[in-house]
């Protein structure tokens, strides 16, 4: 039980490590281009800019999901 | 890092760190987490308004992240998350009406912060009776679910209340075969009505009322109110967050930085509800409300927000 235990740990904090290097990547090629034109839709078009809005952070929310998970899965298949 | 849309100079590491918690918290429990979004937000300078909205947006980010991975556990009832959708919407406008109305009578924050403690307190103190109540008892299980049938299983010192509201047979009754339960219609936008109220009322998604609610007026298993909660708020907060969007209160790039934190968050607060059973989770639900209310009580004391 505690090997296991161990093992899922490791698995945990080797997943936040790769994480953490994706979404520092993330930042500096996505979020900081989008910086720009994010703010020129919200002083001008205010109604597309809710809209762009919610799509982002659900598309966000689906694609982090999904590397979390494959990331989940193959740190525990290894470590199985 | 320099957000433009809000003007702000925010620490990315802060908002990542501050968004994991939160994640944590809404895997576990089905809530936005705005109670401490909203001041942690505030505390590194963002608006107010800035801080209500964009914790909006991260809201739907955090909760399509663990309504996923609950569906996944078969956790969530989506018959019973669309219609309460209905009835969160309505009671949201009416909420920020009541604001408005509040404002132009100039006492809005005396009023919305007694009513916030008020509710806070009187979530926990019945929340802590309840399931401790329910761990005592011979019928309380301790041990957490495994299957769908353990988990339409949940015993409750409230039961009794809960079966007569089922009861009553005001037309149309509503089957919701993932959750075991036979209700009215009525009753379910009544639940979703005042959850939306007070999410108009006091701010984000009002997961620490509707959750509860849904477990002890509806009957939903807690596994299951915990998901379907988290689906529900992704419709609600998305309409929020549109809402805030066009009167320029969400900065979306706070909120896509805060999520990615909360997305490993959500997911292990997810996962964790499985070595958990029903009157655990709620028992360790209590101080969610009562840091609310210490929040709200520092702030009336002091005069300063958080």
């Amino acid at each position: 039980m505690k090997k296991e235990t161990a093992k899922t740990l490791r698995a945990f904090l080797i997943e936040l490590v790769i994480y953490a290097v994706l979404v520092v990547g993330y930042f500096f090629l996505v979020l900081h281009f989008l910086g720009e034109s994010l703010y020129q839709l919200e002083i001008h078009h205010r109604y597309t800019y809710g809209v762009v809005a919610i799509l982002l952070i659900i598309g966000q929310a689906v694609v982090l999901e999904s590397v979390t998970t494959f990331l989940l899965r193959k740190l525990r298949g290894r470590s199985e | 890092m320099f957000f433009p849309i809000s003007g702000a100079h925010i620490s990315p590491i802060y908002l990542v760190v501050v968004g994991f918690f939160i994640g944590i918290l809404g895997g576990f429990f089905g809530v936005g987490g705005s109670f401490i979004a909203g001041p942690a937000l505030r505390a590194v300078g963002l608006d107010w308004n800035f801080a209500v909205g964009t914790d909006l947006a991260h809201i739907v980010g955090k909760s399509v992240v663990a309504a996923k991975r609950h569906r996944a556990l078969g956790n969530v009832d989506l018959k019973l998350g669309l219609i309460m959708a209905v009835g969160t919407i309505g009671g949201a406008e009416v909420g920020a009406q009541l604001i408005q109305m509040l404002k132009r009578a100039g006492n809005v924050n005396l009023v919305v912060s007694v009513v916030s403690i008020a509710v806070y307190v009187s979530i926990s103190s019945f929340m802590i009776w309840e399931s401790r109540k329910t761990l005592r008892s011979k019928k309380g299980a301790t041990a957490a679910p495994t299957t769908a049938a353990a988990k339409k299983h949940d015993p409750s010192s409230f039961a009794h209340v809960t079966r007569s509201i089922q009861r009553w047979k005001i037309w149309p009754m509503i089957n919701l075969p993932a959750s075991g339960v036979t209700i009215s219609l009525w009753v379910i936008l009544l639940v979703a009505f005042v959850g939306g109220l007070f999410s108009g009322f006091l701010g984000g998604g009002a997961g620490y009322i509707r959750m509860p609610s849904m477990v002890y007026v509806l009957g939903i298993p807690t596994h299951l109110a915990v998901g379907t909660d988290l689906f529900e708020i992704i419709i609600s907060a998305s309409y929020g967050t549109f809402s805030h969007a066009i009167k320029g209160n969400v900065d979306i790039l706070i909120a896509l930085v805060m999520h990615t934190g909360a997305a490993i968050g959500a997911q292990i607060g997810a996962i964790s509800t499985q070595y958990f059973a029903g009157p655990k989770i709620r028992l360790a639900f209590v101080p969610l409300p009562l840091i609310g209310a210490a929040i709200v009580i520092y702030t009336l004391m002091t005069g300063h927000k958080l």
